[in-house]
Formats: C-alpha cells, structure tokens, sequence
C-alpha cells in the first residue's frame, strides 16, 4: 500500500518500460498506418512517378528524369494555370481579406441583429464548394437572374459574357469563391477582435487619437497573429484551388481558368499521362512547401515575441 | 489641482453639445452599419433563397421572369420528383453513399486522432515531437498532391469500387487537423486525475476511455463536427477514387445531374436545393461547434 502511494505522489512513475512502449504502439500505430498509406506514401510516389514517362497502366520503365518537369515549366497551358493560382492570391490578399476584416471590425460591437448576420455570413462556408458552383453556373447563364439584375438597376452595360469571356472568367471566379469564404475569414478575425481588450483602444481614445489611428496604431498591430494565419490559409487555399472551376469551367475556355490541379487531374485521367501529372504535383507541393516554411521563419517566429513587441513596434 | 479642475468644468460646459453631436454621429454610424450589413447579407442570401424558390417554379416561370422571386403559381412537383418521384432514387442513393463515406471517415478520423492525441499529449517518449510533426505536415499540403497515386493505390488494394476506398483516405486526410486541435484539450486534464484513476486500478487505456474521452466530449463535438463538414463536401477524392455511379456522392450526383438536364432549370435547382439541405440544417443545429472549432484551431495558430 505505502508503495503504491509512494509511486502515486510522483506523476508517470506508474508505467514500466516495456509496457509504455506497448501502449504508445497500440494508441499510436493506427493512426500512422492510416496516415502513412493513404497521405505520406502517396505524396512519395508522385515524386517517383514525375521521373517517368508513364500512362498508369503500362510497368513503370520509362525513366526520364526531370524531362517531365522541363516539359511544365516551358509549357504555356501550365504557366498560365500558375499565375491564375497566384491572380487568386493577390486579389484574395488586396480585396478578400480587407473586406473581411472590415466587416469583422462591424460585428465587433453589440449591437440588434449581430448573431443573425455572423450566421448569414458565415453559412456559404459550409455548402459544398462543388454545389455552390453549380447554383452559380444557373445564375449566371446569360438572361438568367444575374444579366437580369445587372440590367434592372441600370447596369446592363456592365453585364459580361461571366464565365466565356478568356479575359473574364477568373474575375467571375474570385468573387464567388469569395462569396463563398469571405464568411470565414470574417470569423477568424473577428474571434482575434474579440480576444483584445476594448479598453486598449479606449484608452487610445481618450489620450487623444482618432478612431482610425486607434485601430491603425493600436488594434491592427494585436491583431496581427489571426490577421496572419488568416492569409496563409487563404495562399493555401487558393494554391489547391479545384473544385468550383473544375464544376464551372473545367479550366476553359481555352484553359483561361486553369489552375495547378486543375491542369495535374488533366494531364492524369484525361490525358493519361500519370508522370507529367505527378510532376506538376510535385511543383504544387513545393509551392504550399515554400509557403509554409516562410511561414513559419518570417510569422511564427514574429508571434512568439508579437503580443510583447507588438506595442513598441 | 487648478488644471484638473479647469478641464473638469470645460468639458462639463460643452458636455451637453457634444453628447447630442454624439448621439447624431452614433444613430448615424448604426444606420451606415445596418445598410452596409444589409446589403452583404443580401448578396449571401439571394443567391441561396432564389434556388430555393426557384425549385418551386416551373421552366417557364424561370426563363420568363428571372427577377420574379415569388413562383406564381408554386409548383411543387420538382421537389416531389426529388423527395419521391423520378429523381428520389438518384437521389437518395446518393445520400446514403454521402452519409456511409462520411460517417466511416469521420468515426475513423476521430477515433484514431483521439488515441494518437492521447499519446502525443500525455506520454513522454523519445521521437515524439517528431511523430508529431510529421502528422503536422499533413496540414501544409495540398491533399490534390497525393491524389494521381492515390488513385493507383486504391486500385490495387482493390478497393476502387468500394465505399471505403474514399472513406479511407478521407479518414486518412482528416487527422492532422483532428491532432492538432485536440492534443491541447487532452494535455489540459490535470496529471492527478489520472494517477487517481491509476491508483484505482485503471489501466492506461482504462483512463483514456473512461475519463479522458467523457471529459473531451466538447472537444470531440468540435473536431467530429469539422470533419464532418470536410467530408460531407468533398468534391476531388471521390470524383477520382468512385468507381461507377452507383457509388456517387451528393457533389458528384449534383455535378452530374445539372450535365444531364442541362435545359431543365427548375429540376436542377431542386435537386441542387434537397443536396445542399443537410449541410444547411447541419449547420443550423451545430453552428455554435463549427465556429467554435474554426476559431480555436486557427486562432492559436
């Protein structure tokens, strides 16, 4: 009994080696199982493939080494799927984000009616992106309920041909994938908003600064953390970009809405060229890989000290 | 003294015009604030509340009249055909395949994260961190990366007409997240409740089961609901890894249906209206969770 207590009064004192080691397996093997067959390995192999001319059915012979990767990068169809991945980016940045936050700083007060419009913004982030863009597709067909509006309020000159035009097409995009996440990103910031203390900017008030200084100088420093993981799941976001335009467009017309994954499911299952599909894999990989190590060197580290320095800075 | 006095008395002179000046600036911001929250809500909504009532009017209705939100007069059958008549089948076929993949995936993500979290919050063991990491790095990429292997894989595991050769990566894919956000909660329950249940005879899995799990229920609901909304809308693994139609899921049906009867606005709508319902009513009942969950997990970062 005296021993038992003994051992009790000190903590993780009750576990003898062997047997640690054959509980952390147990607890932990099938988790990593999962994870290595169906997420890691995976991952591996397109790296393999991508050194292979290979159409996924014949044996895996024809090593090419980096021909594949040669091939994308002096491709147009590819370059231009590159930069729609970073047009997102920059306009996800400039125009999503601020907006965003804008209306996060609105609901940040109490006020009658604020649940109901967080939980109206908030809901396109749960449908199906797939669905959303069939909805979409619907209503923009030309006459249909969005010409109608456009030409009801006068605007008719503005009305575009919204998915056929080559030079149009990726705007159409952006606003609905932003009508569909700028709810979310409201959230998050709006959750970091929450987090500081209002009598921080009063304060700011009463010594003298203007609304706008205050939230210039004194919330926007604070709430740099959210604001930050915010845009790196929006590049992170935009970097996977399939779904909606592979139900909209399918990357066209004339491939004017391609993006990465779009132009790697392609080359896979409509052309059947599985090692120059791994290959652009591979250079998406390394996109979101480049994006999360600056992430982690330039904003994590920044975050550790950011609540400290942040009011010096 | 003098100073403070002054100050005291100017601002108490000009109070009275400053508040009213106030009370106009105040009323005026509210006012600018609801028409700015109008407008936005209104964009989110008409877009939904226009599909919604456009199920219930009929191909001539739609293309007469696109503006008109109200069907006159209401047609129901569109919504019939879907809930019982000649669309029900397709329909609810798709549902079920929705919801088996999505409660095998999410049984499997959260059942597995909890016993890896467990050993990643509470034990002490060399090579943890690293294990960690590796799961964290599934988080950074892309899941499109994987999916041109996945598919050969899939295949020769023999599962490509199978349910659980989408459940299976879909589980797979849900666990970083799922790790991550509950190893703070399972590391927040204090170190004497479980020599406590040690004392009493509990063994290892004894406490993770009986008091660890029953504790977490909060944040289990959170993660369980994340993925949930993560599987229920996936679009890329099923649209590659689904053998025949028999196997679709609700996206992939939706896709498919709107190809099919392309000229047919008003039945496409309705189908689209009943596929998006229970993300909807879902996220009526769980909104509070969803939220909740997204602004934990990311905020702390």
């Amino acid at each position: 009994m005296s021993a038992t207590s003994a051992t009790g009064a000190r903590p993780r004192v009750g576990f003898r080696v062997p047997t640690k080691w054959v509980t952390i397996s147990l607890f932990l093997l099938p988790a990593l199982a999962l994870y290595l067959l169906f997420v890691l390995v995976p991952v591996i192999q397109a790296a393999h493939y991508s050194l292979y001319k290979w159409n996924g059915l014949q044996p895996l012979d024809n090593f090419v080494g980096l021909r594949n990767y040669a091939t994308a990068l002096g491709s147009d169809t590819f370059r231009t799927a590159v930069s729609n991945n970073f047009l997102i980016i920059v306009l996800s940045l400039t125009l999503q984000i601020p907006f965003s936050l804008s209306l996060a700083v609105l609901l940040n007060r109490r006020f009658r009616g604020r649940t109901v419009f967080r939980v109206i913004f908030f809901l396109p982030y749960v449908l199906s992106e797939a669905i959303t863009g069939v909805v979409f597709s619907l209503l923009l067909r030309p006459g249909a309920l969005i010409d109608s509006g456009f030409s009801s309020l006068g605007l008719g000159g503005l009305i575009q041909d919204w998915l056929g035009d080559p030079g149009f097409v990726m705007i159409t995009l952006f606003v609905i994938i932003s009508w569909k996440y700028f709810g979310f990103h409201m959230i998050l910031l709006l959750a970091g908003l929450q987090g500081i203390p209002r009598e921080i900017e009063e304060a700011a008030l009463i010594d003298g600064a203007g609304r706008w200084q205050a939230f210039r100088h004194i919330t926007l420093p604070l709430l740099g953390p959210t604001l930050r993981v915010s845009v790196f799941l929006s590049m992170i976001g935009a970097l996977q970009l399939f779904d909606m335009i592979w139900v909209m467009t399918k990357g066209g017309p004339l491939g004017a809405s391609n993006t990465m994954a779009i132009a790697m499911f392609k080359a896979g299952f409509t052309n059947q060229q599985m090692g120059y599909g791994s290959a652009l894999a591979v250079i998406l990989f390394l996109f979101a890989l480049v994006l999360a190590l600056a992430y982690q060197r330039f904003v994590l580290q920044r975050d550790v000290e950011g609540a400290v320095t942040a009011f010096n800075g | 003294m003098t100073t403070t006095t002054s100050t005291s008395t100017t601002t108490s002179v000009s109070a009275i015009g400053g508040q009213r000046l106030k009370l106009v600036r105040r009323n005026f911001l509210s006012i600018v604030r609801y028409v700015i929250l109008i407008v936005v809500a209104g964009v989110i909504l008409i877009p939904i509340v226009y599909a919604v009532l456009g199920g219930f009017k009929s191909n001539g209705q739609l293309l007469g009249d696109p503006l008109a939100l109200i069907p006159a007069p209401w047609v129901l059958s569109n919504y019939t055909d879907v809930v019982f008549g000649a669309d029900a089948a397709t329909f609810w076929r798709e549902f079920a395949n929705s919801l088996i993949i999505a409660v095998v995936a999410v049984g499997l993500t959260v059942g597995l994260a909890s016993l890896a979290a467990f050993v990643f919050a509470r034990m002490v063991f060399r090579g943890r961190e690293i294990f960690y990491t590796l799961f964290t790095l599934g988080l950074l990429f892309p899941s499109a990366v994987a999916i041109l292997p996945l598919y050969i894989l899939v295949k020769q595991i023999g599962l490509s007409e199978n349910l659980l050769g989408v459940a299976l990566p879909q589980a797979a894919f849900g666990l970083p997240l799922t790790i991550i956000i509950l190893r703070p909660f399972f590391r927040s329950i204090p170190v004497e409740l479980e020599d406590a249940a040690k004392i009493d005879g509990c063994s290892t899995f004894g406490f993770f089961w009986r008091v660890l799990l029953p504790l977490a229920r909060p944040a289990l609901a959170t993660v369980s609901v994340l993925a949930i909304v993560g599987t229920w809308n996936a679009f890329m693994l099923p649209l590659i890894l689904l053998g025949g139609q028999d196997q679709w899921t609700l996206p992939l049906g939706v896709m498919n249906f709107s190809g099919l009867y392309v000229s047919d606005q008003a039945r496409i709508l309705a189908f689209t209206v009943c596929a998006i319902m229970p993300a909807i009513i879902f996220y009526g009942l769980a909104e509070r969770q969803i939220v909740g969950g997204l602004t934990a997990g990311s905020v702390k970062g």
